[in-house]
């Protein structure tokens, strides 16, 4: 592997960037009219424009960045997170070409985006999964139907979403009716696929995921897990790991189920198994992400290992250059996601950033893509930088954390590091208690 | 004649209105999709719709009018 043309953008196209350069292999950053002037762009070996600022004309246009793949003779694509990561079409296309894909098979890809399949494939693996439909419903009836026999309240669920879109909880009958319709135009609109189903909706839940890594030998291991279950919209905010909120029989049952999971599918790559985990402690398994994740930095800061390393050795056919027995968390991570948007209501905050000063502090690393000038557009994700802090105790990544966010220097548009500071400062956070409401459940601040 | 602009650039996703509707004050006139994320744009008054400026697929800038109401 000599050059990787990176199928993506902004923070995460810098990250990839940044470990190819230490493995002496080339870049190439692909950007639309949009990004012309990102850092990203500059920092890759080389760049091609792929088109309009619309994502359906750049990101995602196949056949453009295939044809820039070709055109500067990019041995491996790497797709990041979002966009076309997840796309087995996309992921077929690019072996298609002689080109090789730094991820898992478009067959594992296909059948973890389908929903419905990939609950199937776990329940046979023996993976709990949330009581519900195996079956798609077709008509309010019938999921009415399906709701009575797992009882309310249900998460209604589009097969092909993601990333919170297409997910509705409904707590009795009227408000699953009203919900259908509307909820399955929008998946037809937003995913071209607008089968449904329902499944019992977990109360209070947390969102934790297990980090894996598979070769094409066929051996899958863990990395140990995230605690994600602080969100707003159902999208992640802040991360951290080790789970404070695990013991450590649940710990490694969870990660036992995640790597069942990935052997079942015979999983290539580096990939997260996402579960929610009740009260109790009970966990069942919510999705896997057949890529890298956003805050795949928190466990390359507990562990001390490059993810992407791993990756491109995979990619590679090396077999996995670390054992499980090494997998320890030698220090506690939490991560932070810095967004253009309003702290308050957070609504999205286009604009150009007149001042950019990242904080420079030991053990604190940020991965960000913009700079002082950049123009923060509104076609794309609002997520600018991320910010990850750790230290050997949770206190001390907590306390570094709130120094950097301190320290953090943006003007021109609104960002949420107010809102990430008060996280920091919430007595359910330094106490390491709180689940997915954690956000809804916060006590306003009038001082913001 | 009060207009409603468009308080951030975004793509119109969805036009909910069109001229000669009555509307209440609080309805939905537009939804534009800015960052992956839909923000509808409500009418602040009751009134009678003169005119709609934008059509969905329409790039609009902070600013830009989106729908013009008689009151």
């Amino acid at each position: 592997m000599k050059k990787v043309l990176i199928a993506n953008r902004g923070e995460i196209a810098r990250r990839i960037i940044r470990t190819c350069r230490e493995k002496g292999i080339a870049t190439v950053a692909i950007y639309s009219d949009a990004d012309q002037e990102m850092p990203y762009v500059r920092e890759a070996d080389e760049a091609v424009h792929i088109g309009p600022p619309p994502v359906p004309h750049s990101y995602l246009n196949i056949e453009a960045i295939l044809a820039a793949a070709k055109k500067c003779q990019a041995d491996a694509i790497h797709p990041g997170y979002g966009l076309l990561s997840e796309n087995a079409s996309f992921a077929r296309r690019v072996l298609e070409e002689g080109i090789v894909f730094i991820g898992p098979t478009p067959e594992v890809i296909g059948q973890m985006g389908d929903k419905l399949t990939a609950r199937r494939i776990m329940q046979q693996a023996g993976v709990p999964v949330v009581p519900g439909g195996d079956q798609p419903v077709e008509t309010g009836d019938e999921a009415v139907q399906m709701a009575k026999s797992i009882g309310f309240p249900v998460m209604l669920k589009a097969s092909a979403g993601g990333g919170g879109i297409g997910m509705q909880i409904c707590r009795d009958e009227e408000e699953l009716r009203q919900a259908f319709q509307s909820a399955r135009g929008r998946a037809k609109a937003y995913f071209g696929n607008d089968a449904m189903f329902v499944e019992k909706y977990v109360e209070r839940p947390h969102h934790i995921e297990v980090q894996i890594a598979g070769d094409q030998a066929g051996q899958v291991i863990h990395l140990l897990e995230r605690e994600c279950s602080i969100q707003r919209r159902h999208q992640k905010v802040v991360e951290e790991s080790p789970s404070p909120f695990l013991d450590e029989e649940t710990r490694e049952a969870l990660c036992q189920a995640a790597v069942q999971a990935g052997k079942a599918v015979g999983y290539t790559g580096v990939g997260t198994v996402e579960f929610i985990v009740d009260e109790q402690k009970a966990f069942y398994f919510l999705e896997m992400n057949t890529r890298l994740q956003v805050e795949h930095p928190v466990t390359e800061e507990m562990i001390g290992l490059d993810l992407v390393a791993l990756q491109l050795e995979i990619a590679q056919g090396k077999p996995l250059s670390v054992a499980q027995e090494d997998i320890h968390a030698k220090r506690h991570a939490i991560e932070l996601r810095v967004y253009a948007e309003d702290p308050v209501t957070f609504l999205p905050s286009p604009g150009t950033i007149t001042l950019y000063q990242a904080p420079g502090l030991e053990h604190v690393r940020i991965d960000d893509g913009v700079e002082t000038g950049t123009k923060v557009t509104p076609f794309y994700d609002p997520m600018i930088a991320k910010v990850i802090a750790s230290g050997i105790t949770r206190e001390e990544a907590i306390q570094r954390a709130r120094q950097a966010m301190q320290q953090y220097l943006i003007t021109g548009i609104k960002t949420n590091i107010p809102f990430l500071l008060e996280v920091l400062e919430d007595e359910r956070f330094i106490a390491g208690q709180y689940n997915t409401w954690f956000i809804q459940e916060r006590k306003p601040k009038s001082t913001i | 004649m009060k207009q409603v602009a468009a308080n951030m650039a975004g793509t119109v996703f969805k036009v909910l209105v069109q001229a000669g509707d009555d509307v209440t004050a609080g309805q939905d006139l537009i939804v534009l999709e800015s960052m992956k994320m839909e923000i509808p744009f409500a009418a602040e008054g009751a009134g009678k719709v003169a005119e709609v400026k934008v059509q969905v697929g329409d790039f609009v800038n902070e600013g830009d009018i989106l729908v013009v109401l008689e009151e």
